[in-house]
């Protein structure tokens, strides 16, 4: 196919707009082109509720956009990709399947044969490190474990796009970013492309190759950043490296004003774009 | 649970192992004592009450022929158990009774179950359906039995269909209900990682519903036994709603003292038996208070 030369992702003047259960009209992205090529890791940070995460729906096909037009390896998205993985905020593990069973589940739904969907599920699980976890459920475990449920649950079916919608926000300090660590380390092998949603611009310089700041809502690009940080990173050592400060400080003078815009909203309506 | 706040309150200050070991066994010990004390309370509380309604009926300050009294009720029972009610046997009664419970039960849960799913998932035909539903609902249902008996005649089936209609539509909405407060996420999720609609359904959709239509499923077999029992107390060959219809027939409250006490204790052991298939079947919820996030 002639696909492999297109980007992963391409949004195109992708706009989205929603009635709001009052009967008015939301927009919650408007005109936004990003381009994110393959294996690339994105970030992207824009202040809290501005729209980062209908970004990440419109590539998924969870959503489709009222406007302009997002695209996968070069296709327009119709309905959920096979190509697509997502991490969400809150929790999604099945509460009901044990570990095992949740990460079985991807594969599973798409017709692997339960052996093998079996023996790939135990591969990831060893790699996130909860092989000796398999038969619990997700209740017993904790908040870090059940995040790690979810990276195996998504990383099983080989997606070429993770999304990842502020995957580790829930999360306690170190538990973050000890699992940052681990997402770069299983990305590493994966050559997939990622779009990490996050209001936190410490960890989307820590993890990404380019940084996208939003406007205030609704969102669109406002500035994108290239991080020459070196790989592999290690979270906790890499902010500490005086180009790290260097970088957030640039960002941090084209996220404030943003910041700023919203919080002179006042609160009212930002509750209604999240 | 908490039944213990004084000991761990005094114990903090001495931090050796064996204090820690010790709080652990007053605390066990604690627990069961309480336990004691719950059941003989509750176990009092009958003696108390039965005695009370014995002394007051034999003492005439409560009319005995129409309040009767627990000796008449018992020696009721026993004389049922011993040689049979003028029927059959109290066993064939009580079988007969159940079985059309059951089946009412069995019938109205699944039609409640599978339609409340689909129309919690298919928005159209809860628009279309929605009002219908409300006006069944809101016919008085047990008003039907009568006319299932013209209907179907004396033998189980007019009872097992007012079992029907009274399980129903507690099943129904709760399913319904079930279906619509899905967590989103995890449609999403389901979604993404590749299930098909059909598979959304079945494996998120009803795993998830099930606590609803668990809870509903306790109130509902109440509603079977009721529905049986009624049907049978208008007209019937054979069951315990027979026995009360019987018993009244013949000036004989404690006759109908008697039956409620059995329909008592079998409406009490159905609730254990679902209990225990419920705890089977929610091995993967935090056990406690049901809040998982």
């Amino acid at each position: 196919m002639s696909t492999d030369t297109s980007p992963a992702i391409e949004l195109r003047g992708a706009s989205k707009a929603f009635r709001t259960p009052s009967g008015a009209l939301h927009t919650a992205v408007r005109d936004l082109d990003l381009t994110v090529a393959r294996g690339e890791f994105i970030a992207v940070v824009g202040p809290t509720g501005c729209g980062k995460s209908t970004t990440l729906t419109l590539i998924s096909g969870l959503e489709e956009p009222t406007g302009g037009e997002a695209l996968v390896s070069g296709e327009p998205v119709s309905g959920i990709g096979d190509k697509v993985g997502f991490v969400f905020q809150q929790d999604a593990t099945f509460p009901w399947r044990t570990v095992l069973s949740n990460v079985m589940a991807g594969p599973r739904f798409r017709g692997v044969p339960k052996a093998e969907a079996k023996e790939r599920a135990r591969d990831w699980l060893a790699r996130v490190g909860l092989s000796a976890f398999e038969d619990r459920y997700p209740h017993q475990l904790s908040g870090g474990q059940r995040k790690r449920v979810a990276l195996a649950q998504t990383f099983v079916n080989d997606p070429e796009i993770l999304l990842m919608d502020e995957p580790f926000s829930a999360l306690d300090v170190q538990t973050r970013a000890l699992m940052s660590d681990e997402l770069l380390e299983l990305w590493a092998g994966t050559g997939s492309s990622v779009v990490f949603v996050t209001h936190d611009l410490e960890e989307s310089i820590a993890l990404a190759d380019r940084v996208v700041v939003m406007t205030a809502g609704p969102a669109t690009v406002k500035e994108i950043f290239t991080i020459d940080l070196p790989r592999p990173r290690k979270v906790e050592e890499v902010r500490l490296e005086p180009r790290f400060i260097e970088i957030y400080r640039e960002i941090w003078s084209s996220l404030g004003e943003e910041v700023r815009i919203t919080r002179e909203r006042g609160a009212a309506d930002v509750d209604h774009a999240a | 649970m908490s039944t213990t706040q004084p000991e761990t309150k005094t114990g903090i200050a001495p931090a050796a192992a064996t204090s820690a070991e010790g709080r652990k066994n007053s605390r066990a010990r604690a627990a069961r004592r309480r336990k004691g004390l719950v059941l003989g309370s509750r176990l009092l509380l009958l003696v108390v009450l039965l005695g009370l309604w014995e002394v007051l009926a034999r003492t005439k300050v409560i009319d005995p022929f129409n309040f009767s009294m627990p000796s008449k009720v018992w020696d009721q029972i026993s004389t049922w158990v011993l040689h049979g009610t003028a029927q059959g046997s109290l066993g064939e009664q009580i079988a007969i009774t159940l079985y059309e419970a059951f089946m009412g039960w069995i019938i109205g849960v699944i039609a409640g179950v599978v339609l409340g799913i689909v129309l919690g998932r298919i928005a159209f035909l809860a628009d279309v359906l929605g009002p219908y539903v409300k006006v069944l609902n809101a016919i008085p249902r047990i008003a039907l039995a009568p006319i299932f008996v013209i209907w179907f005649g004396l033998g189980p089936e007019s009872k097992i269909a007012s079992a029907i209609v009274l399980v129903f539509f507690p099943v129904f909405f709760n399913a319904f209900q079930g279906a619509r407060e899905v967590d989103r996420n995890l449609v999403d999720n389901a979604r993404i990682l590749g299930a098909s609609n059909r598979k959304v359904t079945l494996q998120v959709v009803v795993p998830s519903a099930t606590t609803w239509i668990f809870t509903s499923l306790h109130i509902s077999f109440g509603f079977a036994l009721i529905g049986a029992i009624v049907g049978e107390y208008i007209g019937a060959s054979k069951g315990v709603g027979l026995l009360v219809a019987a018993a009244q027939g013949n000036f004989n409250p404690a006759g109908v003292y008697a039956a409620m006490a059995i329909l008592a204790v079998v409406a009490l052991v159905a609730e254990g038996l679902l209990t225990l298939v419920e705890r089977r079947l929610f091995k993967w919820k935090p056990t406690g208070h049901g809040a998982d996030r």
